[in-house]
């Protein structure tokens, strides 16, 4: 193989198109055997029951459907639906957080020279190289009720003199953002690097304000970026239950943990099945979503 | 009728340690097609974002009808821009790119609908109202770019290199065409560029630069014929530059022997060095203007004896390099010479050239 690349037999356009494609053969193997496979299974068991001790009873049926709208023997609650709303709630906020923080660190990073650039970059990188749980907890001793950034908030009369930023909502959030935040600025930073600024001067030179100047000449040229960085935000963030379930104080019941729940204590996979492939269409139909109202007119 | 004209008063501009612009003083009047013309990095460019608001100057003025215009924005200078990649707005198609300026200043809609009809009529560009830029080619994306600065009606057009990315035949047909809506329009067109060609073909005056400075100012006829230095000279095409020291009036003595010239060389004295107490400079000829003499031809004064060294075939004419014996014991000299495509000379021929004194340009340096 590697003579023949070396011969050149490879590099020829019509050669990579007949054979190189045998070269993805591996890669799809992968996806095929591992992603889709299991996948269908997933949506296929969402339609199985529970047996009894955790086994599977092959008997469809849209029982766990109905269960996750809320229906039980005891008549209907709201509680599923206000978790999965919860999660879709959780995610997009974090989202909409991290696109806000992110475009102008993305600007003030690309506005460095290059090793000072390689450096923010790894300062950016190096927290994420933690393990989820021991930064979560960091954050955990950080927002207590003794430590500074809780005297500012006091300071400010933020919140009353008992009471501490952990846990609650706040801390969900800052633990969201700060953790999906490295993984929004990059692809920001990329398209900020490659901005023709010549579409901002002919915005301001045909009489443009800052505001439309900032819509038609920035934004309209780093969509791509934006919905690359939505799309890295927001899939992660919905399924991420750990942050909340730390930093929420058990209090914030998200979609990933019922979900762990059914695979776990419950052992009722059928019904874990369902709720991961809600998830999954929830996650799809977000981005479609997205992609229509944000993207409808860039890309 | 609206009059107006612009006064750049002298401006100056540094880039760090780098004096990009040394005092410039323009004057333009109203309607005039204007060049400036000159190498990469001699300013033009500079000079042109000042004008347009993109740069400050360090130093001088811009004034515009009286009104001076240095610290205001571009959005509120009656000045509109064609840039040289386009810069067109990627996510809008056709006739809203070209509405943009309108839109900016809320004009009604269906006057914004009538003046980019009729502006994309004047470009020739109706059938892509609708078009998104990415699926333009480069000369449908320049029309674009210039109807949509000339749609909000500026006092004056800026022009940055705008055909230098296209290739070369539509180059000049857009030229034919940049000249046409100048003159329907009546608007003042400030264009940059580095090709001599295509400031001659549309300018009614050329502003040569150089190492940041105007080092001549004329019509495009004054300043290919009549070169003021060295620099203009040759970068206005192909020039050979005599060396020559002045021996009487209107006399020059050049390595092949004495030049009668129609006017008399102000240079000044050298003070220095070997030629200290003599005035010596450069007499520019360009190479069609060497005559090659036919046998029963004869002239008073300028003929000088040569061989044709090569010949090179250009198309429309053939290029000689012809060599002339130094008298005495200066080096001889070789020279490019024109010719008719069918008057042919071989290698080794020996001609007469002459070169008439109308032709022979003295230039300062």
């Amino acid at each position: 193989m590697q003579t023949e690349v070396f011969e050149g037999k490879l590099t020829t356009r019509a050669r990579m198109r007949k054979f190189g494609v045998l070269l993805t053969g591996p890669g799809m193997l992968w996806l095929i055997v591992f992603l889709l496979l299991p996948t269908i299974f997933l949506m296929v068991l969402a339609f199985a029951q529970r047996g009894s001790y955790g086994s599977i009873n092959w008997d469809f049926s849209f029982e766990n459907l109905k269960r996750l709208v809320g229906f039980s023997s005891f008549g209907w609650s709201p509680d599923n639906l206000l978790i999965l709303w919860r999660s879709l709630k959780i995610a997009v906020v974090t989202t909409v957080l991290c696109i806000a923080f992110g475009l102008p660190m993305a600007f003030w990073i690309a506005n460095h020279g290059k090793s000072m650039r390689a450096f923010l970059f790894a300062l950016i990188m190096v927290p994420s190289c933690t393990n989820l749980v021991i930064r979560t907890s960091a954050w955990m001793t950080l927002l207590g009720p003794d430590m500074f950034p809780a005297d500012i908030a006091r300071f400010f009369g933020i919140i009353g003199a008992g009471d501490s930023l952990y846990p609650g909502s706040f801390a969900v959030y800052i633990g969201m953002v700060s953790s999906m935040l490295p993984f929004a600025v990059l692809p920001l930073y990329t398209s900020v690097e490659r901005l023709d600024w010549g579409i901002v001067e002919a915005s301001r030179d045909l009489y443009a304000g800052p505001i439309r100047t900032f819509y038609h000449g920035i934004l309209s040229q780093m969509m791509p970026g934006i919905i690359a960085s939505v799309i890295l935000t927001l899939v992660p963030s919905l399924g991420m239950y750990v942050i909340s379930d730390l930093l929420g104080g058990g209090k914030y019941m998200l979609i990933g943990n019922l979900i762990q729940q059914q695979f776990g204590a419950a052992m009722d996979w059928p019904f874990g099945a369902m709720l991961g492939s809600v998830l999954i269409i929830c996650s799809v139909v977000s981005l479609i979503i997205f992609q229509r109202v944000g993207g409808k007119n860039f890309v | 009728m609206k009059s107006f004209d612009l006064q750049v008063k002298n401006v100056s501009k540094s880039f760090g340690e780098k004096a990009v612009l040394k005092g410039i003083d323009v004057f333009i009047k109203d309607g005039q097609f204007v060049t400036l013309l000159g190498p990469s990095g001699c300013g033009k460019t500079t000079l042109l974002r000042i004008i347009a608001g993109f740069e400050k100057a360090d130093a001088g003025e811009v004034i515009l009808s009286g009104e001076v215009i240095s610290n205001k924005s571009p959005a509120h200078r009656p000045i509109n821009t064609v840039f040289q990649s386009y810069a067109l707005f990627p996510h809008l198609n056709v006739f809203n790119n070209i509405a943009f300026g309108l839109k900016s200043h809320k004009v009604p809609k269906d006057e914004i609908e009538k003046r980019v009809n009729a502006m994309m009529e004047m470009v020739n560009i109706t059938d892509l109202k609708n078009e998104m830029p990415a699926t333009l080619s480069g000369g449908q994306k320049q029309r674009v770019a210039l109807a949509r600065a000339l749609v909000n009606e500026p006092d004056i057009l800026l022009l940055d290199e705008p055909l230098s990315a296209l290739d070369a035949n539509l180059r000049k047909k857009l030229q034919v065409e940049l000249k046409e809506v100048q003159k329907k329009t009546d608007t003042t067109f400030i264009m940059v560029t580095h090709d001599q060609d295509e400031a001659i073909a549309v300018s009614d005056r050329v502003l040569v630069m150089y190492q940041g400075a105007i080092v001549q100012d004329g019509t495009p006829e004054d300043v290919y014929e009549h070169p003021v230095n060295r620099f203009v000279a040759t970068f206005m095409g192909e020039c050979n530059i005599l060396e020559s020291e002045r021996i009487a009036d209107k006399l020059a003595k050049v390595a092949f022997g004495e030049l009668v010239l129609e006017k008399d060389p102000q240079w000044a004295a050298t003070t220095e060095g070997a030629n200290a107490g003599k005035c010596c400079g450069g007499i520019a000829i360009r190479m069609e203007d060497i005559h090659v003499c036919t046998p029963n031809e004869s002239f008073e004064n300028n003929v000088f004896d040569a061989r044709i060294l090569e010949r090179i075939f250009r198309g429309d004419y053939w290029e000689l390099i012809a060599e002339l014996p130094g008298v005495g014991n200066a080096e001889s000299l070789k020279l490019r010479v024109m010719t008719d495509p069918d008057e042919i000379y071989n290698p080794g021929d020996n001609v007469k050239l002459y070169m008439e004194p109308q032709y022979l340009q003295v230039l300062d340096d």
